[in-house]
């Protein structure tokens, strides 16, 4: 076992882990953060995907010793003082969500893409959003809303 | 219709939808959600082997290690199945059902279950199912469907003597006159590949035993009240002890239709050990373990006059069952048998359906389920048939386009309504051909390393499953109603009790939209419960896109049931007729008299006093609906596609894809559109990119998504779409049926645009999914 400390959505963690504990599983089974789901065993889906240090990841593809000292942010500490997010208000607005299983990972990856002033275009929406599998909605209104969420941003900075 | 036609109405706005707020902010509640204290974790031990014996299992090890509670094997549980998995869908009486079990000690697919361990966690649970020691004697396995129906093929189940599951055919002869007689006879073979539906939620299940012998099952399945019974009847329980919940269930496309292994062994074991028992699938798991799709050979025969006018339509198909048969594999086929003539008027229809055994996954239900692998054949040859007549491919569908409805189809169905050319002006209209035309014809003469071509779809399709006395009659083992309840509360709050289980589909607001517009109150007022058998007991639940065409009418014959029944105690307060009442808006009033009124939120709340209620009148105000349905949903439209094609490379690109639909009358626009994306995306996804792969020896070579292409945005273009409305006569609402259209219609538009743009090589068709290695070689192999 290792003992870390981790901050996950502005809170302070200490944790003794097994090296073997993905992040993943120590957001949903240590923290209770459910929100983070598991879609696949080969970092594919993207369904984990949260913020590192303000960077998007596959939280399945980290073990959780490796984020000792990191700055986590997970889809449950987007929304602030009841508010959505800009990026979960374009979601619901534009009808970006069927089943939601893929949806906190897709909303986090599309946050980190529009933050980094990545989100400049449908295609450049598209290449940067390609670690993020959707079975339901065929992507069409995630494009939108992350063009929508994305313009948002660009107007507010 | 309820008066309510004034009022601002729901029905047909884009209303938000109120599920999306938990679902946002990660406060979903999927199963692996779920860990009641005490939880036991649950995995099962697969067989590598397509075929093999078990010769001896040793779980001592296995029994020793760190925080396993118990391993079982397929014969430590033989007394614990009172029945063999089901099947719901003989379809012939002399079908082959070989018994299958949630364990066995002789595999027939690799991913069959051969033991289970119990631990405190899943990575317990993981690391002692490493050390159970199956000692297998693996056979010979087949694979190939094709070859499985020869003489001295391997056999699946060696007691059935043949691999043959079934027979079925639907033959009619209008004309009298043989196909082999026509002008021109097309005859094309075609190969649907296996598909893996891949929701992106796994399955999972937990089972949840009370006090009193009873036991809650929580599942990621579509059909909670299919598997109350199912798993009651399979393990000799009473139905009343089990409740069945489908919380936040992450897709489904027809994969988590069904009764599992895993649910069976889930209660079964929760029972025996008292605590409750978590499964969850892993995706590399879910490759094997849950059910596949199509897998189809189908040779498909047109016969035309000279002037184009389609005289005949003949389909023989060998279905891939699968090792053995689950919930409704071997009616795969026959949700499209009656379609086989796609939206053409053509007299004469011959249909044969071969059901296959092969040492495979089984296959079941997948998005479009049997009229996806019906459109595909009967376009693709459409095309062809254009191609031999030297006609037009718009103009041969023109000609032989249903035009006047109801249509009795030469199958014997009747479709309700429809106006198949204004789908198909809609769709030129959008379209610009010429435009296309030119491009392509420039980059032709210029020759291009990028080709363009232009595919077409005009299809229909049957769905709202279903009249329950055809279901009877094709022997389907259960109904096709749905039932709803509405019930007006005391504050004026309404619960609304839907037997559809959605998954994505978007009830909780759909029928939200339903209910407000035809009681006539704020939506908000609308509670939309489902999924739970604990509150509605019964329901048909949510597939074959029957959950609006069925339970969202069941909804509207409720909401009838109630504004009668307030009308009587409003006649009986006010000493009128209740002939004399209107009802509009939710406010009833005397007609010619509006100054007296009173809502139904106060006959509501009268109804629950019940001060004042006609003699022999119940108290409180609610109701309940069973629908079964008349007819089918027919849904229909057409699509195109465009398609970029890289010459050197072989990669097929969509440029545009535009849809018409036509799906009746519409509650909600966004959610119609989101179901279309969704569909279309299935569908090109069908033509371009998946397929799942075994080897000779049933190995499953595509066997995870590292392997297995689901394609995300970067492979996709946004869509354009566009509908148009011919309301059903069938349902009060004029609704039809929508979460399958797109996949039905979309693969042969995708796979005709590749064709067309390589035609000027000489390339006449490629099998699906056209990749990049398929394309190369059919212009090679056209070059040659």
């Amino acid at each position: 076992m290792r003992t870390i400390a981790l901050t996950v959505n502005g809170t302070r963690h200490e944790l003794e882990l097994e090296p073997r504990e993905l992040l993943v599983y120590v957001l949903r089974e240590r923290l209770g953060l459910t929100g983070t789901n598991v879609g696949c065993d080969t970092s594919s889906c993207g369904s984990c995907t949260v913020l590192v240090d303000g960077a998007s990841a596959k939280a399945c593809t980290l073990l959780g010793v490796q984020v000792d000292g990191a700055e986590i942010t997970t889809i449950e500490g987007l929304a602030a003082n009841g508010e959505l997010h800009p990026v979960q208000q374009a979601f619901h607005d534009h009808h970006a969500l069927q089943c939601g299983f893929c949806t906190p990972g897709m909303v986090m990856a599309a946050v980190s893409l529009i933050e980094h002033g990545e989100a400049t275009s449908d295609d450049a929406i598209r290449e940067g959003l390609e670690g993020n599998l959707c079975r339901c909605t065929g992507y069409h209104n995630i494009v939108v809303a992350v063009r929508e969420a994305a313009a948002t941003a660009g107007r507010a900075s | 219709m309820s008066a309510t036609d004034e009022r601002a109405s729901y029905v047909g706005a884009p209303v938000k939808r109120r599920e999306d707020r938990s679902l946002l902010t990660g406060r979903g509640t999927f199963v692996d959600n779920m860990a009641p204290a005490g939880t036991l974790a649950m995995v099962v031990v697969r067989s590598p082997y397509a075929s093999a014996r078990v010769a001896g299992i040793s779980a001592d090890e296995a029994r020793e290690a760190d925080g396993v509670v118990a391993v079982f094997t397929a014969a430590d549980l033989r007394e614990d199945w009172k029945a063999a998995m089901p099947c719901a869908w003989p379809v012939t009486e002399e079908m082959k059902n070989p018994p299958h079990y949630p364990l066995t000690d002789t595999p027939r697919y690799q991913g069959d279950g051969v033991a289970v361990v119990i631990a405190e966690s899943r990575a317990q649970a993981k690391d002692a199912a490493e050390l159970v020691e199956v000692d297998y004697e693996p056979g010979e396995a087949i694979v190939d469907v094709a070859k499985a129906l020869e003489d001295g093929a391997t056999l699946v189940h060696d007691d059935l003597g043949t691999n043959e599951c079934y027979v079925w055919r639907l033959d009619t002869d209008a004309t009298g006159q043989t196909l082999e007689d026509a002008d021109v006879v097309v005859t094309r073979r075609y190969v649907q590949p296996r598909l893996i539906p891949n929701a992106i939620e796994p399955r999972g299940m937990l089972a949840v035993p009370g006090p009193l012998g009873d036991m809650t099952l929580y599942s990621a399945t579509q059909v909670p009240h299919i598997l109350r019974v199912l798993v009651a009847a399979t393990l000799g329980m009473h139905e009343t002890k089990l409740r069945v919940v489908a919380p936040d269930v992450g897709g489904g496309f027809g994969s988590k239709l069904d009764v599992y292994a895993e649910e069976l062994l889930a209660v079964a074991l929760a029972a025996r050990l008292g605590r409750p028992v978590k499964w969850i699938e892993e995706r590399s798991e879910n490759y094997v373990s849950t059910i596949h799709g199509r897998d189809f050979v189908t040779e498909y025969t047109l016969a035309a006059t000279k002037d184009g006018t389609i005289t005949h339509c003949r389909a023989k198909v060998i279905a891939a069952m699968g090792a053995y048969l689950q919930l409704v594999t071997p009616g795969i086929p026959l949700l499209g048998a009656w379609i086989y003539a796609g939206p053409y008027a053509i007299p004469n229809y011959s249909v044969e359906f071969r059901g296959v055994f092969t040492n495979t996954t089984p296959t079941d239900a997948y998005r479009g389920a049997g009229r996806p692998e019906a459109t595909y054949v009967i376009e693709r040859t459409i095309d062809a048939l254009a191609d031999e007549l030297g006609m037009d491919r718009i103009e041969l569908r023109r000609k032989n386009l249903i035009s006047d409805f109801p249509f009795t189809l030469a199958s014997g169905l009747t479709i309700d309504s429809g106006d198949y050319h204004a789908s198909l002006d809609r769709l030129l209209e959008v379209l610009d051909l010429d435009g296309i035309r030119s491009d392509q014809a420039r980059r032709r003469e210029n020759g291009d390393v990028k080709q363009l071509g232009v595919g077409f779809s005009t299809y229909n399709e049957m769905c709202g499953l279903a009249p329950s006395r055809i279901l009877g009659a094709i022997r389907y083992a259960a109904g096709g109603w749905d039932q709803a309840t509405i019930r007006c509360l005391p504050t004026g709050s309404v619960q609304v009790i839907t037997g559809t289980s959605p998954h994505g589909q978007s009830h909780e607001t759909a029928w939200a939209q339903i209910v407000a517009d035809q009681l006539g109150c704020d939506i908000d007022a609308v509670e939309v419960l489902h999924g739970d058998t604990s509150i509605s007991s019964i329901g048909m639940d949510t597939y074959g896109s029957r959950s609006l065409p069925v339970g969202g009418v069941a909804l509207w014959h409720a909401g009838e049931k109630i504004i009668e029944k307030a009308r009587q105690i409003v006649a009986h307060q006010w000493e009128v007729s209740t002939d004399d009442l209107e009802f509009r808006d939710g406010t009833f009033s005397v007609k010619g008299s509006p100054d007296k009124e009173t809502t139904l939120a106060a006959v509501s709340f009268g109804a629950w006093a019940a001060h004042d209620l006609p003699d022999g009148m119940e108290p409180t105000l609610e109701a309940t609906a069973v629908y079964d349905p008349p007819n089918f949903s027919w849904p229909a439209g057409a699509h195109a596609a465009v398609v970029e094609v890289d010459t050197e490379t072989g990669d097929a690109r969509l440029v545009r894809y535009v849809a018409v639909d036509d799906v009746g009358a519409v509650v909600n626009p966004v959610i119609v559109d989101g179901q279309v994306h969704g569909g279309i995306t299935q569908g090109i996804s069908t033509a371009l990119y998946e397929e799942a792969v075994y080897d000779e020896d049933g190995n499953m070579l595509t066997a995870n998504l590292m392997s297995y292409l689901v394609p995300s945005a970067a492979e996709l273009p946004s869509y354009e779409l566009e509908r148009t409305e011919s309301r059903s006569p069938t349902n009060p609402l004029g609704v039809k049926g929508v979460g399958e259209t797109g996949t039905i219609a979309a693969a042969p538009a995708v796979i005709g645009a590749v064709v067309d743009a390589l035609s000027h090589l000489g390339v006449k068709d490629i099998q699906m999914p056209a990749t990049p290695e398929r394309v190369w070689r059919a212009i090679e192999e056209a070059q040659a």
